[in-house]
């Protein structure tokens, strides 16, 4: 009997921390074997929980119970964690750039929506939650909810809905879905791509960048490319060398941050470049692994650097290993949705917001920016200064000869790309190594 | 047993809720929350409206068909902890019918049907593995069946991510999702399919006439308490285990087919979603007892959807829940523990 008590016990443990690592979703109060009243839960709570403050509760509940009057409530589903310091974390601040900005509105947001940290939940499901807690407006933080914010709009055809990065509301698009109050919104991030590129191309000795991505489709090949020819072209214009002689690799986790036993590990990844010549890092991910590994290897004695993203003040983590951070600034355009929605406005649209070319750093007017890194030397800070300056006069990297990875034409000698032949970018380009598309 | 003996025991049973709550609420205090205020969260989180609770029995149906499962083998004596890779089977088996059918000729309900079956079948094979594993090679079910469980997760990523990847795309989240009628109906403006909820309750019937009225429960039932001895009265222990393996692992499969068909409508990396271990801890709480599998199921599911009130509202980490959920079955174990201790001393 007592053995069979501690192998219980045992395999209890064994189970509570499997579906902890499997990360489970859920639960406190608790059942019981026997004939326990329905109410049980909420009785026996009492004892156990009286003594502190009784009286403010039911106030607080209150509060955040459907929509006080007067208040516009917009919700945000979220991806990764609020405070991941990368993506998810840019539309928290963007969340609370709202909040600040159009007076008497109030984020709520469920973060985590993804089927490892929430088992059994979907994205839509979860948008609705935020909904019955009085949201007027969704927003989809990532790709990945792409099917999901599709579904919730079916289901809910009168809750605006903004995706953000997808392409579903872009008229003269490849995957064009007419469906009323649904708009998309993503940053022109393939400028950031390339001062982050360029960063990397003045910083690194060996000639060998590495590149953390996340997931291969149309989006992140499209940022992967260009920030090659943001490094290809400072490395030549500025450090006048030899673009044979630029390596940058580029290797997919499969996912946009780690999940693990699912993913590639991006720690891995990282010290995989890092002891393999690569100097410089370049994250990709909605996280900081590559950064976080650079500053360990640097601390190790090794020298490398890295670039961060996604959030303003991601190179907190490792200041001087940082070259600097490509990030995301939500809030001009969550502003706008938001606005339009108070005032009945809210359209179908799509929009792929720029950088403000007088300064990118502004947060009320551009969608993108740069902070440069601690990492960054005073001279490359100068160079990278003037490219972010040619970029502003109008260079356009997107222009040919420019072929793809397999050796065929991307843009012919001259040839400007358009709208559509950015977005959509099949492969890597001619220089990259790594994966095209999934084996 | 002594008339009173009920009731005392009934008492120990609430005494360990009651620990486990104030456990509950002692790392609520830690973590600076209000319990009182979680605890509401989550009640008012699932039952507030027809929506939420629709959304708790989405939940409790593949819960109740993997407690239902892990009751069969309980009460063979076998610990089967691979569960979750045999919801895992269930699913890829069902994705791979869908996959085949999806455009032939072949009409929906009949694709819906064998997509059902092959998740039966999936789910008992990979079953059958860890009971031949126990039964013709001696290994352990436990390791057997985590093992599995992990062979189980490293299929569906390499299905996801390769042969079944959405074109021109290397991601984890999931294969692309099946056209809207090989979805299983729901009731409109609800998650909640009648066909889903008619599987998981007529699974759990079967299971409890199984094992309470049938010769073969009760031999079932022997072979879990003394297999030397049940082998001694002449049943075949192992054909026993075997069946039970079978069994579970096919109510698993049934679980996975549910989760593609009437949840994600696709194949995603974490579908079994911890059903798997969930529905072992569903059968332990009860004491193996198959009449309260479909309540105390149900405390789970809700305690599962109404969790996701505690980062909306609250801010919570519901991480901390799995940990709860544990200490629960913990508590209950440890007082029975205790009970049988002062039993013996009286």
């Amino acid at each position: 009997m007592k053995k069979n008590v501690i192998w219980r016990t045992i395999v209890v443990f064994m189970l509570a921390s499997m579906l902890v690592s499997a990360c489970a979703p859920a639960a406190t109060p608790a059942p019981t074997a026997e004939p326990a009243k329905p109410a049980e839960p909420t009785k026996a709570a009492e004892p156990a929980a009286a003594e502190p403050t009784k009286a403010p509760e039911p106030t607080k509940a209150e509060a955040a119970a459907p929509t006080a009057a007067g208040e516009f409530t917009f919700g945000i589903v979220m991806v990764g964690p609020y405070n991941d310091h990368g993506w998810s974390e840019a539309s928290y601040l963007a969340g609370q750039y709202v909040e600040k900005m159009v007076p008497g509105t109030k984020m709520i947001y469920i973060d985590k929506v993804n089927s490892a940290d929430r088992p059994g939940t979907t994205g839509d499901q979860l948008a609705e939650e935020l909904v019955s807690k009085g949201a007027k407006l969704i927003v989809f933080n990532s790709d990945d909810f792409k099917d999901a914010s599709v579904e919730f709009k079916k289901n809910n055809p009168t809750i605006p809905v903004l995706h953000i990065s997808g392409d579903l509301a872009w008229k003269d698009g490849k995957n064009y879905k007419e469906m009323e109050g649904y708009s998309n919104l993503m940053s022109q991030m393939e400028y950031g791509e390339m001062i982050g590129g360029c960063a990397a191309a003045l910083t690194t000795q060996t000639g060998k960048i590495g590149y953390v991505g996340p997931l291969i489709n149309d989006e992140t090949r499209r940022f992967a490319n260009a920030t090659y020819l943001g490094a290809k072209h400072c490395w030549e214009t500025y450090a006048k060398k030899d673009p044979k002689d630029l390596k940058m690799k580029v290797t997919w986790i499969g996912f946009w941050f780690n999940i693990p036993g699912v993913t590639a590990d991006p720690s891995t990844v990282s010290d995989d470049f890092l002891n393999s010549g690569h100097d410089v890092l370049i994250s990709a991910l909605d996280t900081m692994e590559a950064l976080v590994q650079t500053k360990k290897a640097v601390d190790g004695g090794k020298k490398a650097w890295a670039v961060a993203y996604d959030y303003k003040d991601a190179c907190n983590e490792a200041p001087d290993v940082c070259l600097g951070v490509r990030y995301f600034n939500w809030g001009p355009g969550y502003v706008k949705a938001v606005k339009a929605v108070m005032d009945g406005s809210f359209k179908s649209y799509w929009e792929w917001a720029a950088p403000d070319w007088k300064d990118i750093n502004n947060p009320d007017t551009s969608a993108m920016g740069f902070n440069k890194g601690k990492g960054l030397s005073e001279e490359n800070a100068k160079n990278l200064d003037a490219f972010i300056g040619e970029l502003a006069g109008g260079l356009n990297l997107w222009t040919g000869p420019i072929k793809w990875q397999d050796g065929t034409d991307f843009l012919k000698d001259g040839e400007k790309a358009t709208d559509q032949q950015i977005w959509y970018q099949p492969q890597l380009l001619e220089g990259i190594e790594g994966l095209s598309v999934a084996p | 047993m002594k008339s009173g003996s009920r009731w005392y025991r009934f008492g120990i049973q609430v005494a360990a809720v009651v620990l486990a709550l104030v456990f509950t609420s002692i790392i609520l205090l830690i973590a600076k929350a209000q319990p009182l205020e979680a605890y509401k969260n989550i009640l008012v989180g699932s039952f507030s409206s027809i929506e939420a609770i629709t959304n708790v029995i989405v939940v409790w149906i593949p819960l109740l068909l993997a407690s239902a499962g892990a009751l069969v083998t309980f009460t063979a004596g076998l610990w089967n902890i691979g569960i979750e890779g045999q919801i895992t089977l269930g699913a890829i088996s069902t994705t791979l019918v869908l996959r085949l059918l999806q455009h032939s000729d072949v009409s929906p309900a009949i694709i819906i049907f064998l997509a059902v079956l092959s998740g039966f079948i999936g789910g008992a094979l990979w079953a059958a593995l860890a009971g031949a594993l126990k039964t013709y090679g001696g290994v352990n079910e436990i390791f057997g069946g985590l093992g599995l469980n992990f062979v189980a997760t490293a299929m569906t990523i390499w299905l996801i991510f390769g042969p079944w990847k959405r074109p021109g795309i290397g991601s984890m989240s999931g294969t692309e999702p099946f056209a809207n009628t090989l979805w299983l109906p729901t009731i409109p403006g609800l998650r909640l399919s009648w066909w889903s909820l008619l599987i998981g309750i007529l699974a759990l019937v079967l299971v409890y006439v199984l094992l309470s009225n049938t010769h073969f429960g009760l031999k079932l039932k022997a072979v879990g308490k003394n297999r030397k001895a049940a082998s001694v009265f002449g049943i075949p222990t192992s054909n026993f285990m075997m069946s039970a393996f079978l069994i579970c692992g096919g109510l698993a499969g049934l679980a996975g087919a549910l989760q593609v068909l009437a949840v994600y409508h696709r194949l995603i990396p974490s579908i079994s979603s911890g059903y798997g271990y969930l529905g072992l801890m569903v059968g332990m709480l009860i004491n193996y007892q198959a009449i309260w599998a479909a309540p105390v199921a149900f405390f789970f599911a809700a305690l599962n959807f109404g969790s996701i009130q505690l980062p909306i509202v609250m801010k919570l980490d519901s991480s901390l829940s799995g940990v709860l959920q544990g200490a629960l079955v913990l508590f209950v174990l440890m007082m029975d523990g205790v009970r049988k201790r002062f039993e013996k001393k009286a």
